[in-house]
């Protein structure tokens, strides 16, 4: 079960880069522990710390920027490719983001962000540039139910797909794994036949 | 009217949800140490067993030493996550390849290797470059821990059926470029997105042309381009390197097997969503020079010219060169490397080292370079052995190591350096992808061996 999702009104971080690979999101170096918590806190890692260190920030890193906040992270086209680790969703959930926008998700990133309560939203790469663009006090609001986002302060709007299956699941806090034990009958007469 | 993908994906649907997913069952299942400690939780916490412990194939790769394997792993958090692998497939019943047996090796290399992956299969791993065993002609893709967690659970997963893409690659190879060549071109030209949503078919003569070990190649980098996977329909050649392996079907059950795969092939009037033809000839020796893989250019190209890159994409262009230390427009060839790495999943299969040892025989490294060979699996490295590779690769100055992921991510000991150029064989030149600060050229086998020997970027076939 992970937390139920509806609408996400805040601020947010932008990155302005294309191509994050969840090797930036999270290094390779903290795949090592066996849990799934605690993520959070070496998101971006090498993006945000000089020399590793957390009293190194980096300034001009937007996560280090305190005009920057919010539970929204807004990021440049192909957001998450490369590793198929989950740990990178895991890192941006446990930061505090329950929504990624981007011009372009890369897929095995789009599936491990839902199966763990956070909402990625595709939008045009105008409408990202245009948030991209906007002042650093500016909000956003994310409705799932309603398949929107808009800029709050000039009331822009565009609409985001999303599969109706992912949707139910988002909006209740289900997961795929309640699903799939509940239809183990069906599994088995499958392998049988 | 279908895809060899359309063909092995209906047979696999137990049922689909209406307008949502299809729940995919899956055949066979590898796990490592980093992507499943959570999901054996998971299972603990449910108090749910593994739904069948036959199909699950487990080893321990990422994190290992690539020397003295036999002594205790001295990292302490690689140490735990390695013996929580022993402990949970211990705990559920599943055999495990750990360090020190003999099957041990990379999960991508073992697959094969033990006749683990046949046509006609759903295979999956919490790993991305599961796409290699799609060589095969089986459907195979990474996915997440939550996922390795349903797949051990009820052996199934919930899958939206992708888009299609085919590339065919007509033609003839010229000497000296090989598969890898192949697919660091086709990204550079599609680019690192350019496939997200599709699952790919590699085809045409150039494709069939290649071994199975040389198909892997290029299937395992089909995520590279975004795509969940790629696979390439089986023939002869991968019907002979199937037979006789550990895990292949025996007997009467063979016959049928082969018969089975024989169907295994996209009709000629099947349609793709996207149709890519490259011609072999078009295709030299290939290098990367930022920090994704699809900034590829052949040895002798310079690096694109900041002129020649979209207003958009500058900055993330300059921010790539910057940590790669390159200028816009600079040649590439002639630019020196400080360490070789030639393993990995994508290049670490006994004709890999095979095609090193016949080009270094005989040759001297240059003295400012560091080379580290780490064959892919046990059993890669005691083949290596036996054919007396390991020789000829030491009397080059070249170090054979023993068998994991090593350098391709740099989880155990095998780092290289901040601002040390490395050209690596392996399929990712992420910023910090081979440590903290190492600037990665990716290449094949035979480019990787002749910057080992110049200690400069070169065009291996000047030397062949
Ligand atoms: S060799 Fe590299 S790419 Fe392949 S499984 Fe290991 S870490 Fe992943």
């Amino acid at each position: 079960m992970s937390k139920p999702l509806n609408i996400v009104k805040s601020r947010f971080v932008p990155i302005a880069i294309e191509n994050i690979d969840t090797d930036q999101i999270i290094p390779a170096r903290f795949l090592k522990a066996t849990t799934r918590e605690g993520f959070g806190k070496n998101l971006f890692r090498d993006w945000r710390y000089n020399n590793d260190n957390e009293l190194e920030p980096k300034a001009d890193f937007p996560l280090n920027n305190p005009n920057f906040s919010g539970e929204i992270l807004v990021a440049g086209k192909n957001f998450g490719c490369g590793s198929s680790r989950e740990h990178a969703a895991w890192a941006v959930d446990d930061y505090g983001f329950r929504v990624v926008v981007s011009s372009f998700f890369a897929d095995i990133f789009k599936n491990n962000a839902q199966n763990n309560g956070v909402l990625p939203v595709t939008v045009s790469e105008e409408f990202l540039q245009k948030i991209f663009a906007l002042g650093n006090e500016a909000t956003l609001t994310v409705n799932l139910e309603a398949q929107t986002i808009t800029i709050d302060a000039t009331g822009e709007q565009t609409s985001f797909d999303i599969n109706n299956y992912k949707k139910t699941c988002l909006l209740n806090g289900y997961d795929d794994i309640d699903y799939l034990l509940s239809i183990k009958n069906e599994i088995k007469e499958f392998e049988k036949a | 009217m279908s895809t060899l993908f359309d063909k092995i994906w209906n047979k696999h649907v137990v049922k689909s949800i209406e307008g949502g997913p299809s729940v995919l069952y899956i055949d066979k299942h590898f796990i490592h140490e980093v992507t499943s400690p959570q999901a054996f939780d998971g299972l603990r916490k449910r108090g749910i067993p593994v739904h069948n412990v036959k199909q699950v194939v487990a080893t321990a790769d990422h994190n290992v030493p690539t020397i003295d394997q036999h002594l205790p792993i001295k990292e302490a958090l690689s140490k735990m996550q390695v013996q929580k692998l022993v402990d949970n497939c211990a705990e559920f019943g599943i055999e495990l390849y750990g360090l020190g047996h003999p099957y041990q090796g990379i999960v991508h290399v073992i697959g094969p290797e033990l006749g683990v992956t046949q046509p006609g299969m759903t295979m999956v791993c919490g790993d991305s470059h599961t796409s290699t065993h799609g060589a095969f002609g089986s459907i195979a893709f990474g996915i997440g821990t939550s996922e390795v967690e349903m797949v051990l659970a009820t052996q199934c997963l919930l899958q939206s059926k992708p888009k299609q893409m085919r590339i065919t690659i007509d033609g003839e190879l010229h000497k000296g470029v090989t598969s890898k060549d192949i697919i660091l071109y086709i990204i550079s030209k599609i680019s690192a997105s350019g496939a997200t949503g599709y699952f790919v078919e590699y085809a045409g003569s150039a494709i069939r042309a290649l071994s199975m070990e040389a198909r892997m190649t290029i299937c395992n980098m089909s995520i590279e381009m975004g795509a969940r996977g790629g696979l390439i329909a089986p023939d002869e050649t991968t019907i002979n390197y199937v037979k006789g392996r550990k895990f292949a079907p025996q007997g009467a059950d063979w016959d049928k097997a082969v018969a089975y795969w024989k169907t295994l092939r996209t009709d000629d009037d099947a349609k793709f969503d996207v149709e890519i033809n490259i011609k072999a000839e078009d295709i030299e020796p290939m290098v990367t020079y930022g920090t994704n893989p699809g900034m590829g250019i052949s040895v002798n190209e310079n690096i694109p010219s900041e002129k020649s890159i979209d207003d958009k994409e500058k900055p993330s262009f300059l921010k790539s060169l910057q940590y790669m230390g390159f200028e816009p427009g600079e040649k590439i060839k002639g630019h020196k490397v400080d360490y070789v790495f030639i393993g990995s999943c994508t290049n670490a299969r006994i004709e890999d080292l095979r095609a090193v040892a016949s080009f270094v025989k005989g040759k001297k490294k240059s003295d400012d370079v560091e080379v580290w060979i780490v064959p892919g699996s046990k059993q890669v490295e005691a083949q290596a052995k036996e054919e007396g590779i390991d020789k000829i690769l030491e009397a080059a100055g070249f170090q054979l190591r023993q068998p994991g992921c090593s350098a391709c991510l740099g989880m155990n000991e095998d780092k290289i350096p901040a601002g040390k150029y490395c050209i690596s064989t392996s399929n990712r030149n992420f910023e910090g992808r081979q440590g903290a600060g190492a600037r990665t050229l990716l290449a094949s086998p035979l480019t990787a061996a002749a910057a080992a020997i110049t200690g400069v970027i070169s065009d291996v076939r000047e030397m062949i």
